[in-house]
Formats: C-alpha cells, structure tokens, sequence
C-alpha cells in the first residue's frame, strides 16, 4: 500500500513540476484552456486501452490483442451504422454490436489463455493477428466514415464543459477501480496475478476468473475504439496501432507489476495524465515529436529504476530483502 | 592428524533470519560426520558455506588442514575436494551414466575440443569399480531408480577427486536395504580417506552411520556426540524440549464415516485404497517419499481425477472433478508447499484468510462487505494467535505463523475434512506445538483430519489411526496408543 502511494506522490510531483516547467516556459499557451481541453480530448483513448491493459496485466497476464479489438470492434459499429442509414435504431443497436464483438474477441482471449495453456503474450499475439485481419476484411482494407451527429458527440461533445470522452473514461476508470479493490473478482485477479496455483489450491475458479479478466479487457478495448470512430468520424483497420506499445508504458509507469499482482487506477491515471502533459508540452514547443518519445522512455525508465538509482547515488543501506 | 577442515566462528543472517549463528565446526579426513537438526535449524547454510554457495559473515575463520585459508568460491570449493550431492541429486537425467559421471572432468576441457567418449566411460568405470557397484555406463539416468541415480552422483563426486562429500538427507527416498547399501558404499569411501559430512533430520539412522554427530538448532551447536550417543540426549539436543505428546483424546466410536474410498486408484500413483475417516477422527498417512500419499490426497481434494475405484461423502458417491467441487463439500488442503502452493506470498495476509471464502462476503451489488472481512480475518488470524498484522505481505512471515494463515482460512470455510500434507516441514518446535494443539481443537470439534507426515513420531502422536503407504498401496493400520515408532518404521521402510 504504502509503495503505491509513494509513486502516486512521485507522479504528482512529476506532474506539477513539469506543469510548472512547460508554464514558464511557455506562459499561457500552455496555461491555458485549450491546453486542458486537447489533454481532455486526447487522454481518454490512450487511456481506456491502458485500463484494458492493465487488467489483463494485473492477472499475470497481458492483452497484446486491445488494440485490434478496437479497431474490429469500431468497424462493426460503423458498419452497422453505416447500414442503418438514417434509422434511428443504429444509434444504439451499432455501438451495441460493436461492444459484443468487443466482449465476444475478449471472451475468445479468455478462454485461450483459462484452458488451452497457451501463455497470455502468445495467445493475444495471434488474436491480434487474426482480429486485425478479420477487421481488415470488414473493411475490405478501407475507411468506413460518415456517421450521425448523435454519435460525434461521443468524440467531440462536452458535458458541461468536460469532453464526452473524459467522462467515458472517468466512469469507465471508477468502475474498474472499484471491480479491481471492492470485489470478490477484484481480489481473485490481483491473487492469481502473484501466484495463480496457490489460489486455484483455494477452491477458486481461477480458469473462470481469468476468462473474465480478458472479457474486461476486451469490452474496455471496444469502448475505446467507439471513442476513436467518434471522435475522426472514421473507422478502419489498423489505426492506433502505435497505441498497444504505449499502454504498457502506461501501466508500468502507473506502478502495474509486469509480473502481476500489483497495480492501482489512481497511479495509472496519474501515469496517463504525465505522459500527456510531456506530450501537449512538447507539442507546443515545436520541437520534434522524437523527443516526445525519448522523454517517455526516459521517464519509465528513471521512475522504475528509482531503487537502483537511489541505491547507486545515495548510497543509502539496504533496509530489506 | 590435523582435520580436513575446521570453521570457527560462523555466522550467516538472511534479513532479519539468523541462520547460523557463531558455529564452531571441524571435520577430519576419513570421518564420517553426521550433521542434524530440524528443519530451519541451519544446516542447509552450513553446508552452502562449505561448498562455496554463500559467504560467511566477517569474524570467521577457515582452516583447511591447520592453515588458514578464505572461504572458497564454488569453483575454490571443488578444487578444495568438497563435492555435495544435494537432495535432488542434480543429476542430467537425459545423459547417460557415464556422461554423468565423468561431466565435471570434461567440462574442464577447452570449449569446442570433441568429448573424449572413450576417456569418459573410462572414468565412469573406475568410479564405480571405485565404491564397488555396477551400472550400464550407457543407460540414461532418467531409467534408472532413485537408489541407482544416487550412487551415479556418489560416483560423480568420486571421480571429481572428492576429499569431503556432502550427503544432503541422502536416505529420504530409499528402501530400508537401499539404506544399508548406502551405508556399505559410505564405508568404502571412508576406508578410502574420503569424508563424509552425511546430513539428515532422522536420528536413528544418522547414529548408526556416523562417527561423530553435530547438532544444529535454531543456528547453533547444541550438542557433539560420538558414534553410539544416547538417542534422548540427541534428540533433546535437536528438539530443545523433549517433547511427550498426550494421544489425542479418543475419537467418537459410532457414527458413519464422513469420508470414504473404495479401491480408490490412479495409474502409477496409487491403488487399491480402502480408507474411511469419522468427523473428529485424526488419521495418519506415513510412507517414504514417492509413496503415493500426496497424489491420494490431492485426488481427494479434486485436482488429480482417480482412474478407478469410489469416493464416498456421507455415504454417497461423489465425483471430485475440481477443486471446487471438494472445497464446497467442506474440503480443505494444506499442501506441504507452503510457499508456492498455500500462500500468496506478495498479497496481504487478511486476502490470503479469505481467500477461499471471497464469495461469501458479497453484498450489496456484488461488492465486498468490508467489515464483515476484516471482522472475519481478525476473528481467526486471533483465534489461531498469528502473530501478524493483516496487511502484511504473507511473505514476512515466519513458517508457523503462515502455516497458521493457510489453517485459518479453511478454518473460515467451516471445513468438515482438512487434509495436512506435512503440515510440520519447516516450523520450529515450539510452533509445531501450536499447530499441533490447533489440529485437536479443530477434531474435537468434529472436523476429520488427515494428517500426511515424513515423521512416523509425529503421526504416532497426532493421530487416532496410523496408515503406511509404501509403494501406491496402503499396507497396515496402526491404532496409536498400541503400536511403537519401531514397529511403523519397519512397516515404512520395510
């Protein structure tokens, strides 16, 4: 517990001071309005597929396939939607479909990883493969585009002033914070992720447990890929790719063990909101986009090897083992 | 004659363990040496510190024949003539004998140089011409049984110029004339001027085989005996306290069995099983390792499906297909792997008391009533004095506490059976106490108990009923009160 919460104060610190830099460094470009609201628009699909991630890693596991199941998830919606024309009934029954094709993907991960024994990278590395083809097939390699008002809104609207998709992802981040620490399913995750034998050993059904876990994963995934077709109006194969990498990047650098077992929503949100702080900053540097991603990097790297860091250059004693 | 080797002064601290604890130890060329004590007494570090595989606190000393010397890396330890042969051996059960047994040598030679095949059975023959055996120097090891693959290392450490060889618990998995060839092959090497350090927790047979006897508790010398020592002083020296259980107070005599199996069988595990146990029965299982009493209990506990025979709950069949399936009959199981298969050693320990209980602490819309959680683990984690706080890491435990843990969450479950697969292994004296004491309350409440020990006196003390299994069968019963430690012992070995 305590650990979580020295990160969380680390990313905050990370945060303010990096706030504070890109201010004086850029006055009120950066202290603006405009900056919060691209963070706001920007943060939210990066950040549901991280919340698929993280589940997924919480468990021991890890979910390679999110990313494709977003985008297969929102071409069937656009389908759909596309196909129902000016029906009213696609409004829903399309991001309808697109969530049971999310689950259903998710579901199909689950059960590789419960019962075929396959470890979790190799079987999500194949669905990955086969869900992107299936979503390049639907698409037959192209965009499907041009959808009702209704569901731009989910991209480009606001709730009193808070963009849609931020409030997309704050319910979606407390529902998995509080799955994850308030649940009997919560708890079984987080055991089977340090050790997965000693909880079957406990009577729980871990094969059930784990095929949930992906089914999450994979729901959350389909969300994030409805945000993206809402927001570019557009869906296909293929798009957000460079996202899948990132959200391991995330999860890590917001505390996630990637040996499983240990992470927390707050962190991660913290993580996401400093990744997109260094980003939005840069951006409106005009420096090249690399240094973006060497900074990235380079944080993850100084925030997960703070003990050997720390151990190295204060030469303070080791306290345990 | 100086000896081989003397250590003076050597402790080792793991953390806040200390594992050895200003040990004075010498050990003469020729000497037979037995080494004992419980388990976590230290003798695992002190062997590690001979061969090179930890290093030794500053302060101690190294005298190898009267000169004074640094305590040797791996490498240093073998040129030194230290070979160990640890527990499991550590052979390469894909290579064949003689590929075993003239490895170290070869692995000398220059890294693309071909195999000197004909050198190396060469080798092989005379370490075992050497101890006086014959082995096919081609078959494989993994062919070969346990008693056979132990004289390959014993050959493996001669033909490596052995001058101390390190037996670590060499007679867990032999049959009683197995052990007396051991003891004959161990002859041979003392006549030769080889020392033998020869490790064990069992008493009796360490005092038949050695010349001199060390005893190890809880990091130090407790005692030093010669050959022939008197066995209640040994075992007060290993022990602390001599401890003299009460039989258990009889079980109720009428009722149907809880429990039952019917010619129970699991190909090349088991068969033939008839056992029957009453609520507040406690029975014992002992048998040598291999014997088949973890696979039967683990059949019973869902996770291993028998190929034959029935099992019996309250007088009907039932069909245990998963771990579930036992837990909900009221099944518990406290596997002997503690650490990897009781525990979730990195999680808290109030998740890992109710654990097997999670969803029964669902309320309202399907989240976990706290209160009744914490109320839940403090009532248990108090009624079994585990001396820790529920949000510590399991892994900050000490080994009776987290025995403690994995009992208190069964005990939450309300079981009507809990099996105990050696529930014992690596708890000091006085924690075993408290396990003990747990286990009749638990019994005299009428949960039936299936208590599964490497330590005939143990079963003998614990339990209503003595099973031997030997060889997949169970053999003989023995009632306690009626049998002695030698008449079982037989039995197990036999």
């Amino acid at each position: 517990m305590s650990d979580g919460l020295r990160l969380d104060s680390l990313l905050l610190a990370l945060l303010i001071a990096l706030s504070a830099g890109f201010t004086l460094a850029l006055g009120s470009d950066f202290a603006s309005l405009a900056t919060f609201q691209s963070i706001a628009f920007q943060l939210p699909e990066l950040g549901l597929l991280s919340l698929a991630m993280m589940v997924a890693m919480l468990s021991g596991g890890i979910d390679l396939s999110i990313v494709a199941i977003a985008n297969l998830a929102a071409l069937a919606a656009a389908t759909a939607l596309v196909g129902f024309g000016p029906n009213p009934a696609g409004l829903w029954l399309g991001p309808l479909l697109g969530l049971a094709v999310a689950a259903l993907a998710g579901a199909v991960n689950g059960g590789l990883v419960a019962w075929s024994g396959l470890s979790p990278i190799l079987a999500t590395l194949s669905t990955m493969t086969l869900y992107g083809g299936a979503a390049l097939g639907l698409s037959r390699g192209g965009v499907v585009a041009g959808f009702p008002p209704a569901i731009l809104w989910l991209g480009n609207g606001s709730v009193a002033g808070v963009p849609a998709p931020l409030v997309v992802f704050a319910a979606a981040a407390l529902a998995v914070g509080v799955v994850l620490s308030a649940t009997p399913f919560g708890v079984a995750v987080r055991m089977i992720g340090s050790n997965e034998r000693a909880v079957r050993y406990a009577g729980v059904d871990t094969a059930s447990v784990i095929l949930r876990v992906y089914l999450l994963s994979g729901v959350l995934a389909g969300v994030a890929g409805l945000v993206m077709l809402a927001r570019f109006n557009s869906a296909k194969a293929g798009s957000g790719d460079s996202y899948l990498l990132l959200t391991i990047l995330a999860a890590v650098l917001g505390g996630v063990d990637p040996s499983g077992g240990r992470g927390r929503t707050t962190s991660l949100i913290l993580a996401l909101l400093v990744l997109q702080v260094i980003a939005s900053g840069f951006n409106l540097l005009e420096v090249s986009a690399y240094l973006t991603l060497v900074t990235w990097g380079a944080v993850l790297l100084a925030v997960i090897a703070r003990p050997a860091l720390a151990r190295a250059f204060l030469r303070r004693p080791e306290t345990s083992t | 004659m100086p000896p081989f080797l003397q250590l003076r002064r050597v402790s080792k601290r793991y953390g806040g363990i200390r594992a050895l604890d200003g040990v004075d130890f010498a050990l003469s060329g020729g000497e037979t040496h037995g080494l004992i004590g419980e388990n976590g007494s230290g003798k695992s570090t002190l062997i590690k510190i001979i061969s090179g595989a930890e290093r030794p606190e500053p302060g101690a000393e190294l005298l190898v024949v009267d000169r004074p010397a640094p305590f040797p890396t791996p490498a240093g330890a073998a040129r030194l003539g230290v070979q160990v042969i640890p527990q499991d051996l550590a052979l390469f059960p894909n290579l064949t004998v003689a590929e075993n047994i003239a490895l170290p040598g070869d692995l000398g030679r220059p890294l693309l140089a071909p195999l000197p095949k004909r050198r190396s059975a060469e080798a092989a023959q005379n370490a075992l011409d050497r101890v006086g055996h014959a082995l096919p120097l081609s078959a494989r090891v993994e062919d070969l049984p346990v008693a056979e693959r132990q004289l390959v290392a014993i050959c493996r450490a001669i033909a490596a110029e052995a001058r101390l060889v390190i037996m670590d618990e060499p007679t867990a998995a032999l049959t009683a004339d197995e052990v007396r060839r051991l003891v004959a092959i161990i002859a041979t090497l003392k006549a030769r001027g080889v020392a033998v350090l020869f490790v064990s927790h069992r008493l009796a047979e360490v005092r038949d085989v050695a010349d001199r006897i060390t005893v190890l508790r809880d990091g130090r010398v407790t005692g030093r005996f010669a050959a022939g020592a008197d066995v209640r002083a040994l075992s007060e020296a290993l022990a602390g306290r001599h401890y003299d259980y009460e039989p258990p107070p009889a079980p109720p005599q009428d009722g149907a069995p809880l429990l039952e199996t019917r010619r129970l069988r699991r190909n090349g595990q088991f068969r033939d099983v008839n056992l029957s146990i009453r609520p507040g029965e406690i029975v014992g299982l002992v048998g040598r390792l291999g014997a088949g009493r973890t696979e039967l209990a683990l059949a019973l506990f869902g996770l291993n499906r028998p190929d034959g025979g029935e099992i019996l709950w309250n007088g009907e069949t039932v069909r245990l297909r998963t771990i579930r399936q036992a837990v909900r009959l009221g099944i518990g199981y406290v596997p002997e792997d503690r650490l990897s298969l009781g525990l979730v050693l990195d999680q808290p320990v109030a998740d890992n008391v109710v654990l097997a209980v999670l969803r029964r602490l669902r309320r309202r819309f399907g989240l976990i009533d706290d209160r009744d959680r914490r109320e839940k683990v403090a009532r248990w984690l108090s009624r079994l004095s585990v001396r820790a706080s529920a949000d510590q890491p399991a892994r900050a435990l000490s080994g009776g506490n987290q025995q403690r843990v994995v009992l208190a969450r069964w005990m939450a479950a309300a079981p009507r059976l809990v099996i105990l697969d050696n529930p014992t292994v690596g708890v000091d004296i006085a924690a075993r106490d408290g396990l003990y004491r747990i286990v009749r309350d638990l019994a005299a409440e009428g949960v039936a108990i299936l208590l599964i020990s490497d330590e005939v006196a143990e079963a003998l003390g614990q339990c209503h009923r003595v099973g031997v299994m030997a060889e997949g069968r169970l053999t003989r019963w023995f009632a306690a009160g009626r049998a002695s430690e030698a008449e079982i012992q037989a039995a197990v070995h036999g």
